[in-house]
């Protein structure tokens, strides 16, 4: 099967790849571009771990084929931190202990910045709802609704 | 120096909350998991797996695959040792591995490993599978755990029951347990009311969220690497080299960082498979496993059947108990039936109590430990039945179990007496908090329950070396899957009397240090922490022995403080303290490097209790259970870093409401589990769930020189009975199997309401 070339932009790179039509978008970051911040749970879009966003909208990387990557503007958890500033969601997540094993972290971490670019002000409950698509086994999510709240405080105050 | 006294107060360092070492590479996403690491040459993996329940495999055709395009290797069971015997090491442990991560004569569930195909893309992988033709003999199956012990069920495997399993029963069952003590009858007779009941619980999976992964390169010089997302991996080494005819040494295992393990990730699935791929093709191969596969072929928790006999007094004292505990485990012997038993009566002294626990196969993947194994389902029905008993004496649910609550001296009901325990104080607390005197909205209730879990020790060995900028490293062999590299390095400061910040502490591979046992049984920070503590005072002795050198006093007249080498006695002299940082700047001259180590199997695990308050609200037209607030009260013995305990009794909460609500194995009547994803198998989401409140009880453990307990597992014991009891008051039904989904909720309260 020939493979179909891709033109995209990753965390403000431009970026080049070949792809299987089948491959998806988590595919063509992970194992050709070496970007693998972003985690494959399930494969099916139920677990959020190698949520993205694609074109400012938040996606399961899972869910996209590569080829829709063409001509479009991708942001992953590796973008996040401004050279060695870390994002104060990252920051958070650490003072929190909003994390145990990490590996849906990445995923966290990109829905809830791309929420409170929405909303810079959200309830604890559509907090949760807008995280419902992304699923921690280890913390009960109490410390990431916490560090998360926290940290919408803070940017509210410095904006 | 009085380095052996234990110390539970005055910490500096110890109980501070300070940021996790791996905390940076997890929020930026360069934290390497089982699948990120890539090699080389490298190919991709795939697994054909079973379709069916049970079946002979006649013959497997590979020709076909072996012919496409990009395909480098195709392995089947021949590809493995032949030199495994059926009773072969850790309790035939290693044939049993052997058969499940590739299937022999016989296919035992669906979804059992029967051949592997690498090749140069995952996609050629995959589609080489669906060119190798497997003959199968559909054979009968059974999932359930009480017909597989019925007398006509299909028999998975002849002669696989041990000596412990009394004749007469079903080949299916495999190994049988009995303990207790007393005279239940008589203890019947001295009761006031009575309560026999049974319950039911299915299997639930750990739910890790990353799946299995692996990098494997072997060649056939016999000398290979792997790489792979475990919970132990001399663990893996030696089952691995076991399989594959390897000399264990020459095996070098690497733990990668661990996307959730509960249990799960203590065994060997796609690691030998691997292997033999990566020796066969010469190349390194990458095996990743799909959430389906996950589902279908690892974990799960055994399903259970379960009889609980309780007497009281009006008063409330116990008079005597009983349980028999059937346990479902899969294709394999290991279901934890005597756990189940074990833990089922122990938060209670009692004069009269005996247990039974059965372990039955049937065709269903090989259970797999989860957090407590066996523990979390006996507390389910006991204390549900514990529950009753009050609710029918008008009792104080907490005031009933502070009664009967065992202490330090009592004789378990498994047998030995405990040392210090803190299940009094977790009750006292959790009756103290303003959570259980808090007034319920209609249609809500409280439920509580008690959980109970031995907790571990195990081999372990620590090494600890210093730096000559006065910094330490650590070494540690268990896998960190709730922040320990944090814990390690509190406890290296608090001996070592250097900031946390100066100590970095690393998950060794099995080439770096002695053998070390796998992170379960909650044994991390008991275990490698009590090694840790003591590598760190071997260290300090030898910084006590170059100060004296360099003084020229004896070795006795030195001792340790706060990071300096102070002279004390009589004979010392007047010597400024000598700092650390000023010992290991010239060590090499002065004897060269220091390095503290330890190695043993300790065995002073504390065991430890919780108790757990919630409530509950029941909708009675849907049957949807929405919990409203959660608090729980544990005993940790010592918490070293409170944040992380705090964590671990949140999450233990928060997967015993997905297994007391939605979680469940649903396998139709062809034997094939009928939901392998998570959207059917649906675990708890954040907008499931509220704050969950912790208390730290601190009870000190005297087998841990901070006196610390094992904290993961406990606290998923009491959960499930917990939540069952505040259903039970906010509805007015008992449910008796689990989950409490909500078609299981309006059936009972059609019934309840239909008389």
């Amino acid at each position: 099967m020939s493979k179909i070339h891709v033109s995209t932009t990753v965390n403000g790179d431009d970026v080049e790849f070949l792809c299987d039509p089948r491959e998806t978008l988590l595919d063509c970051l992970r194992d050709k571009l070496h970007l693998t911040g972003a985690k494959e749970g399930c494969g099916t879009g139920d677990c959020g771990a190698c949520s993205v966003t694609l074109d400012d909208r938040l996606v399961c990387s899972c869910l996209v084929l590569g080829a829709e990557a063409e001509g479009k503007s991708i942001s992953t958890v590796e973008g996040m931190a401004e050279g060695e500033s870390l994002h104060p969601l990252q920051q958070k997540f650490i003072e929190y202990a909003a994390l145990q094993c990490g590996v849906c972290t990445p995923g966290i971490l990109v829905a809830t910045k791309s929420l409170l670019d929405k909303n810079p002000d959200p309830t604890e409950s559509e907090v949760r709802y807008w995280l419902a698509g992304n699923l921690c086994r280890c913390t009960g999510y109490d410390k990431i609704i916490r560090a998360i709240m926290d940290t919408a405080a803070d940017l509210r105050e410095a904006s | 120096m009085a380095l052996d006294e234990p110390k539970t107060t005055d910490f500096k360092y110890v109980g501070t909350r300070p940021d996790r070492p791996d905390g940076f590479d997890k929020v930026t996403g360069r934290a390497k998991f089982g699948a990120d690491m890539m090699a080389p040459g490298m190919l991709h993996a795939a697994v054909l797996r079973s379709p069916h329940a049970h079946a002979r495999i006649r013959s497997i055709d590979t020709s076909q695959a072996e012919a496409l395009k990009g395909v480098k290797a195709v392995v089947t069971r021949a590809d493995f040792s032949k030199n495994v015997p059926f009773d072969s090491g850790l309790e035939g442990e290693f044939w049993n591995v052997l058969e499940n991560v590739m299937a022999g004569e016989k296919a035992l569930y669906d979804g059992h490993a029967v051949a592997a195909v690498a090749a140069t893309s995952a996609l050629e992988a995959r589609d080489a599978l669906k060119l190798i033709k497997v003959d199968y003999e559909v054979l009968p199956h059974v999932t359930d755990v009480d017909a597989a012990m019925a007398a006509k069920a299909p028999i998975l495997r002849e002669g696989a029951a041990d000596s412990s399993v009394p004749e007469g029963l079903h080949p299916n069952v495999v190994r049988y347990h009995e303990s207790g003590h007393g005279d239940v009858e008589a203890g019947f007779a001295e009761a006031d009311l009575v309560i026999e009941d049974s319950f039911a619980t299915e299997a639930t999976h750990q739910g890790y969220i990353e799946p299995h992964a692996c990098l494997a390169t072997l060649g056939s010089d016999g000398k290979g690497e792997l790489w792979c997302t475990t919970q132990g991996h001399w663990y893996a080494q030696k089952v691995c080299a076991a399989l594959l005819d390897l000399e264990t040494s020459q095996l070098r295992v690497t733990a990668s960082e661990i996307g959730g393990g509960f249990g799960g990730k203590t065994t060997v699935f796609i690691e030998p498979v691997a292997l033999a791929l990566a020796r066969k093709a010469n190349r390194p191969v990458k095996l990743v496993m799909s959430r389906s596969e996950v589902f279908r072929a690892t974990g799960p928790t055994s399903s259970t059947s379960m009889d609980i006999k309780v007497g009281m007094t009006k008063d409330g004292k116990i008079t005597a108990a009983q349980g028999v505990f059937r346990l479902q485990g899969g294709a394999f012997p290991g279901a934890p039936c005597e756990f189940t038993a074990m833990c089922a009566f122990a938060p209670y002294d009692l004069k009269n109590v005996h247990q039974i626990g059965y372990d039955v196969m049937s065709n269903r993947p090989k259970q797999a430990a989860y957090r407590a194994p066996g523990s979390p389902m006996a507390a389910f029905a006991v204390e549900s039945v514990i529950d009753e008993l009050c609710k029918r004496l008008g009792l104080d649910p907490i005031d009933v179990r502070l009664k009967n609550a065992s202490h330090t001296g009592s004789k378990a009901s498994f047998g030995p007496r405990f040392d210090a325990i803190g299940l009094v104080e977790t009750l006292e607390a959790a009756k103290a908090h303003p959570h259980y005197s808090a007034p319920l909205k209609p249609g809500q209730g409280r439920g509580i329950s008690c959980g109970f879990w031995f907790n571990h020790g195990g081999e372990t060995a620590v090494s600890l070396a210093l730096s000559e900028d006065g910094t330490a490293q650590i070494s540690v062999g268990t896998p960190d899957i709730g922040g320990s590299r944090a814990s390690m390095a509190l406890m290296a400061a608090e001996e070592l009397g250097i900031p946390y910040d100066h100590i970095r502490c690393t998950i060794a591979d099995t080439a770096t240090l002695g053998y070390n046992e796998i992170s379960h049984g909650s044994r991390v920070t008991y275990a490698s922490g009590l090694a840790t503590i003591k590598a760190a005072r071997d260290a300090v002795e030898k910084l006590c022995k170059r100060a004296a050198a360099k003084w020229g006093i004896p070795e006795e007249a030195v001792k340790w403080q706060d990071g300096f080498a102070v002279p004390s006695g009589p004979n010392a002299g007047n010597f400024d303290p000598l700092p650390l940082k000023d010992l290991t700047a010239d060590m090499g001259a002065t004897g060269g490097p220091i390095v503290g180590h330890f190695e043993a199997s300790p065995e002073g695990a504390g065991v430890s209790f919780a108790t757990h308050v919630v409530d509950a609200e029941v909708d009675a037209e849907t049957g949807k259970t929405e919990i409203v607030r959660y608090t729980v009260v544990q005993d940790a013995g010592k918490a070293i870093h409170p944040t992380y305990v705090e964590g671990q009794y949140q999450g233990g909460a928060a997967q015993g409401i997905g297994w007391a609500l939605n979680e469940e194995y649903i396998y139709g009547d062809d034997g094939r589990l009928q939901n392998a994803g998570f959207l059917d198998y649906r675990i708890p989401l954040a907008s499931d769930l509220p704050m969950i409140d912790t208390v730290i009880v601190e009870v000190p453990n005297p087998g841990h020189p901070y006196g610390v307990r094992g904290v993961g597992e406990t606290s998923i014991c009491p959960p499930l009975a917990a939540i069952a009891n505040a259903v039970s008051a906010a509805s007015g039904v008992r449910l008796r199997q689990l989950p409490m989904s909500p078609p299981r909720i309006v059936s009972a309260l059609k019934h309840k309401t239909n008389g």
